[in-house]
């Protein structure tokens, strides 16, 4: 144990996702030994956060203005909208540079056991965006495990009445680059289930 | 296959024990509390990750030691293949195969094919449904590994939508989500369901031979899946059939289920029937009926998974001492036709001559070779 605020600073650091003790011991010395310019820096980025981040109000993404660069962006195509669950798996589509149309973040998935029900995610915005909006596909990339895949039904079923509207479910299947026998028999299997004429 | 060495260091009792093996019997002799379920322990360990004893691995773990660590040598079909597992408390344990790590420790899972017989087992006889479709997923998952998937998911699944039945009788709301986690639970459940019936189809003869070999002058016993659909299980083993009938029954029980917050359909309130003559094994049978329905079930666990490919090693942990000299005659010759089999027994009389192969003293965390064999 240290003494006084250094050990206050480990223990925040320590509750942080990630960061275990002996991280955050190095991450805390780490700062004592940093120019108090770098150490303002980082506080005023803490207190922005704090004083609150601003959402886009058409897609949900974390933006810095009222809505986001993507969908302020004419450039894309404004047909097609790509459902997520989280920002960060904005970013992780956009560094593939394939898709092109607009992005539709829900805030997470269905889990009951944290008490996320339809109504704790961005779901009302989505129907509403399709209702307004020239929408002709939407596609939904929801994460392939227990909850993003019961989210992904149950957007099915709340999008299948839209008249023209398709609907579409990221492919899962095998990693590129990677060997056959490396993969997991879930995986594998899916991909055998999923597999397509050639 | 068989393993021809075991390695246990830090493990239970055990500071350091090395366990040269041959194919044939191998019979480890000890008083009590001297480690032989414990080296036998490993060897399921190695096989399953996961103990027949306790659910988590910090017992595992000797004493004031930080990890332990199991290796195995296993031949089959004339490879040789080690495998290591090092199981820390707290951490997540680590695999190598031939002295390569490999990216998950389940990936080692399933090298080594073991049927464990022990004392506990008696619990698949007496004990809740619940160990009956253990020893059920587990055979599956031996069988095909997608099945320890099928059965984590449904887990999930089953977890999730229990979870919305509680807070749905509280609130009376989000029931527009209860339809889609039904369409999951059916969707796992029916591949799940799938699996067992088959198995259990498939097992029932295996499991009536072996009863009758170690108890020829009792009634004959058979086994029976049962699902909570009751009558409407359809006959067949098609996963769209079944998955349609599970999603009937629980529209069937709907309102039930929304009263008590439980889900009432599915195989996770499924049970493997244990028939003796006309009625239930269960509280009918006599103690040494149950033991020999219990070593029944691994045997004929044992002869299924012989008759669908490499023969896994037969492991009979402290079981001779519960049957007579009739019995343990009978299974003395299942035993010596097995590729392997490893014996445990307090005292050496207990062991029927037939078994004549390796012996091995254990007391005083040492292991000795018999000289005299």
């Amino acid at each position: 144990m240290y003494e006084g605020p250094v050990q206050d600073l480990i223990d925040e650091l320590g509750a942080l996702p990630g960061v275990g003790p002996k991280s955050a011991q190095r991450i805390a010395f780490h700062l004592l030994a940093t120019d108090a310019a770098d150490i303002n820096r980082l506080i005023t980025a803490l207190q922005q956060v704090a004083k609150g981040v601003r959402f886009c109000e058409i897609c949900g993404n974390v933006a810095a203005d009222t809505t986001c660069r993507i969908c302020g962006d004419a450039r894309r195509d404004p047909l097609l909208v790509c459902v997520v669950e989280e920002p960060k798996d904005v970013l992780a589509i956009e560094r593939t540079r394939e898709f092109k149309g607009r992005y539709h973040v829900l805030g997470g998935a269905l889990d009951p056991l944290s008490g996320v029900g339809p109504d704790q995610l961005r779901i009302k915005e989505l129907l509403g965006r399709i209702g307004r909006d020239e929408i002709t596909e939407v596609i939904i990339a929801t994460d392939p495990n227990t909850e993003g895949e019961a989210t992904a039904t149950y957007l099915v079923r709340m999008l299948r009445d839209f008249p023209g509207l398709s609907v579409t479910r990221l492919a899962s299947g095998l990693p590129m680059g990677g060997d056959l026998e490396f993969a997991d028999e879930l995986t594998l299997g899916r991909a055998f289930t999923g597999r397509r004429a050639v | 296959m068989y393993v021809r060495h075991l390695q246990v260091t830090d493990f239970r009792s055990w500071e350091l024990a090395d366990l040269p093996l041959h194919p044939g019997p191998t019979v480890l002799l000890g008083r009590n509390g001297q480690g032989k379920t414990n080296l036998v322990e490993a060897l399921g360990y190695a096989a399953t990750l996961s103990s027949h004893r306790v659910a988590s691995d910090a017992p595992l773990i000797r004493r004031g030691a930080q990890r332990a660590v199991v290796r195995t040598a296993i031949v089959q079909d004339g490879r040789e293949v080690t495998v290591e597992l090092e199981i820390t408390s707290g951490k997540a344990n680590r695999a190598l195969l031939n002295r390569g790590a490999v990216p998950r420790t389940r990936d080692v899972a399933g090298i080594l094919r073991t049927v464990l017989f022990a004392p506990e087992d008696l619990a698949l006889v007496r004990g809740d449904p619940g160990e009956r479709r253990s020893f059920l997923d587990g055979l599956l998952a031996l069988r095909a590994p997608r099945f320890a998937g099928i059965r984590s998911d449904y887990e999930r699944v089953l977890k999730q939508r229990s979870a919305l039945l509680k807070t749905a009788r509280a609130a009376k709301s989000n029931l527009s989500t209860l339809e889609v986690w039904d369409g999951h639970l059916a969707a796992q459940g029916a591949a799940l369901l799938a699996g067992r019936i088959e198995l259990s189809a498939a097992l029932a003869p295996h499991v009536a031979a072996a009863y009758a070999g170690v108890a020829p002058e009792s009634v004959p016993i058979d086994i029976r899946y049962r699902s909570s659909l009751g009558e409407q299980v359809p006959e067949s083993t098609d996963v769209t059939e079944l998955e349609q009938a599970l999603l009937e029954g629980i529209a069937r029980v709907r309102d039930q289920e929304l009263e008590r917050g439980v889900s009432l359909i599915g195989p996770h309130r499924d049970d493997l029937e244990l028939l003796l003559g006309e009625g239930p094994a269960k509280g009918y049978a006599s103690h040494g009926e149950s033991w020999s329905f219990a070593l029944a079930l691994r045997l004929g666990a044992y002869e299924l998974l012989r008759g669908e490919g490499s023969e896994p090693v037969l492991i009979l942990d402290d079981v001779f001492a519960e049957l007579d000299r009739r019995r343990r005659g009978k299974l003395a010759e299942v035993a010596t036709a097995a590729e392997q089999v490893i014996v445990t027994a307090a005292v050496g009389e207990d062991v029927p001559a037939e078994l004549d192969g390796d012996r091995f003293h254990v007391s005083n965390g040492m292991v000795t070779a018999d000289a005299s064999a």
